[in-house]
């Protein structure tokens, strides 16, 4: 059935005969045919339709009233690869993505193919990082990097502006917004959902970031659905992984099996679409479709890392004196590399600058982290100087009170304030801890 | 500071007790940056550079170095007296240095062994920072201290705004240049969790631990990290002479290498 799919790929079509392909394409959709029914409907009723979404194809009439058809999976071959850098580089991206470095492997500036990990794992556990070398030469058969992509949409220092003593006046320029059109190549479903829960921090509210936003608005995602679990890993209890379903312009699903390399791409959007179309692929056959699903389902299956997330708002703001806070800051270094890892925590600090003549002033803005005494420090003295209440601050905020303010829980399972934790403190034990006494409690009353 | 003459520029002086003279040079060091140091300040008093010296009182005084013999607790309290602004700089004024080492051993002992006359030897038991004897208003951690922070320390006080010295961990600048964790990464013993921020992270950033020479952070839990130097393989006595560095007589770090003696 799916031969009717390739048939029909990249088709023009005259609108006339739309009823008939959109009947045609019933059969290709089996579980979704009311869908279809509806989108044929849809387009008889209103011509001005210009594009219609569906998980396996999009359908949209150009301005010669063809209508396109159009199959979202398709598959790439590992050894096409290139093209996909390359039309996203012509297309004026700096392309971005996993590479080697100090026995890690990070994101940063991302050339060729050739730069990629290849054959190259990671093994992560508390306060535990290490590369491990593989037998088949897979590109992406690694978990999340040191760093997530928020130092690329969000910098760790910006300039804000200058201001120059001009005689009596004062001169003031603002710093230009970051024009950069970064192209992200292996965002990993849960740094996905961690950009989304940005977004809402920085461009949803009253106080727009402008800065954010416009590298938001030039932003491509090419997502990389996991095909191996990490030991800190746990997006399936936050529902965040390990396939990305949406809000990405293309998806790559890497198969790597019975000495077969390719990748299932999936457009998301008509830019990833556009993209698509300068880059090589073919069909997707069922059988290798429902390989990329196998793998997939047995990544899910491989993550052991837990969090019980039922309740969990109210859990942690109905225990807000548990002797496990104590517990936890004696283990604590206040040194913040958690929330400096952490791809959802947005809390920054402005500085003023002046030169030693004092004709010229500058304004900065640099990641701050609710771990250091100055972040709480305000007129009159410190209002959370023990390490117990900056602990239990980071925790309740990220898991509890973001819920209020967001909608959403700020942890997205990545597993980063885990693995890079010096001392190895791992959040969902600190969390299970609590909810384990907590139930005792309970019971006990 | 106290007023001066309107267009005047403040008169600094540059002091130094037992040190290696490294931090004071900073200034020197400051290449770029020195003909708008020159521009903005007077330097009145500065033997290392200058054989200029003009009398106090000052506006500023910069002191290097820490307390060793009598003489010093004297001469410092003159100082103290003769500076508006009084800016320690580097491990030794602000900890007691590497000389502190001393402070754990039988300095009578020393004296006997070193000197062919020790009767002319006078001299303190243990070696202190400036703060321990007189009251200091801002103190500029680091061995040697970085040139930057300086120029930043005295242009802020110039125009009579905050510092921005950061007192956190080495760990964030770390992470603001994106630099992967030596400890959680390559299993190398690090100061960096418990370490003053200032250096830019100079050691982690070439794949070496933290040694820890802008002495302890705002908020340092030494014994958890020394738990987790354990975990990594490291005897107690490695862990005490981890904390046993520049900033050894720092109380934070004094009272861990203590308890891993044997």
């Amino acid at each position: 059935m799916y031969s009717r799919v390739e048939e029909l790929n990249s088709r023009r079509i005259p609108l006339a005969k739309m009823q008939a392909v959109i009947i045609g394409l019933r059969c290709l959709f089996v579980p979704h045919e009311s869908h279809i029914r509806r989108q044929a409907m849809c387009l008889q009723s209103d011509l001005t339709l210009h594009i219609i979404w569906h998980s396996h194809c999009r359908v949209w009439r150009d301005k010669n009233d063809f209508l396109h058809i159009m199959n979202n999976t398709s598959k790439l071959e590992a050894s096409n690869l290139q093209q996909l850098l390359t039309a996203l580089q012509r297309s004026g991206y700096t392309t971005v993505g996993p590479i080697l470095r100090d026995d890690a492997i990070v994101y940063d500036k991302l050339d060729s193919v050739n730069d990629l990990p290849v054959g190259w794992s990671d093994e992560q556990s508390p306060a535990n990082y290490r590369l491990t070398k593989q037998s088949g030469a897979s590109y992406f058969n690694f978990n999340a990097a040191p760093q997530s992509w928020k130092r690329f949409l969000y910098p760790p220092v910006r300039k804000l502006f200058t201001i120059r003593k001009d005689g009596k006046s004062l001169g003031i320029s603002n710093e230009n917004t970051d024009d950069m059109k970064y192209a992200f190549v292996g965002v990993r479903p849960c740094e996905l959902s961690a950009i989304l829960i940005q977004d809402e921090v920085f461009q949803a509210g009253k106080y727009r970031d402008d800065a954010y936003s416009a590298a938001r608005r030039n932003l491509f995602i090419v997502a990389v659905n996991c095909t191996t679990a990490g030991g800190t890993c746990f997006c399936s209890s936050m529902k965040t992984g390990p396939e990305a379903k949406n809000n990405f312009d293309i998806s790559l699903t890497e198969v790597l099996r019975d000495g077969r390399h390719f990748f299932i791409v999936k457009a998301g959007t008509e830019l990833g679409a556009s993209v698509m179309d300068l880059v090589e692929t073919s069909a997707a056959s069922p059988q290798e479709v429902a390989t990329a699903d196998a793998i997939m389902r047995q990544t899910e299956s491989r993550i052991t890392k837990k969090m019980e997330t039922d309740g969990l708002p109210a859990l942690l703001a109905e225990n807000l004196e548990h002797p496990h806070w104590d517990d936890v800051a004696k283990r604590c270094l206040t040194c913040g590399n958690c929330t400096m890892v952490c791809p959802t925590c947005f809390c920054s600090t402005v500085e003023d600058t002046t030169d030693l003549s004092g004709q010229n002033a500058e304004r900065f803005r640099r990641w701050d982290s609710c771990f250091t005494v100055d972040f709480s420090k305000v007129a009159g003295g410190n209002f959370r100087m023990s390490t117990k209440s900056r602990y239990r601050q980071w925790l309740t905020h990220k898991l509890s009170s973001w819920v209020d303010q967001f909608g959403v829980s700020g942890c997205v399972g990545c597993g980063r304030c885990i693995t890079w934790c010096p001392v190895g403190i791992d959040l969902t034990a600190e969390v299970q801890a609590i909810r384990g006494t907590e139930t005792q409690q309970r019971k006990g009353d | 500071m106290p007023a001066r003459n309107k267009g005047s520029k403040p008169k600094v002086a540059v002091f130094k007790f037992a040190s290696c003279d490294g931090c004071q040079l900073s200034l020197l060091d400051a290449e770029e940056e020195l003909l708008a140091v020159a521009d903005a300040i007077d330097i009145a008093f500065f033997p290392e550079a200058t054989r200029r010296m003009l009398k106090g009182p000052y506006d500023i005084g910069i002191v290097e170095g820490s307390i060793t013999t009598p003489h010093d607790v004297e001469h410092i309290r003159e100082i103290r007296k003769s500076c508006g602004s009084l800016i320690t700089i580097g491990a030794c004024a602000t900890a007691g240095g590497i000389q502190a080492l001393r402070n754990w051993k039988d300095i009578k002992e020393f004296v006997r062994i070193v000197y062919a006359s020790p009767e002319h030897i006078s001299t303190l038991d243990r070696s202190l920072p400036i703060g321990s004897f007189v009251h200091v208003d801002f103190e500029l951690r680091g061995c040697p201290i970085n040139k930057y922070q300086l120029i930043e320390v005295i242009g802020a006080l110039l125009h009579k705004r905050k510092p921005n010295i950061h007192t956190h961990s080495v760990c964030i600048d770390c992470k603001l240049k994106g630099n992967v964790c030596v400890m959680v990464a390559h299993g190398t013993p690090c100061l960096g969790p418990v370490t003053q921020s200032g250096c830019g992270s100079i050691c982690p950033s070439f794949n070496r631990g933290c040694y820890g020479c802008y002495g302890p952070m705002e908020s340092p839990n030494t014994s958890a990290l020394a738990g987790q130097f354990s975990e990594l393989g490291e005897t107690r006595h490695d862990i005490s002479l981890a904390f046993r560095g520049f900033n050894a007589y720092a109380e934070a770090f004094r009272r861990e290498s203590e308890a891993h003696e044997k």
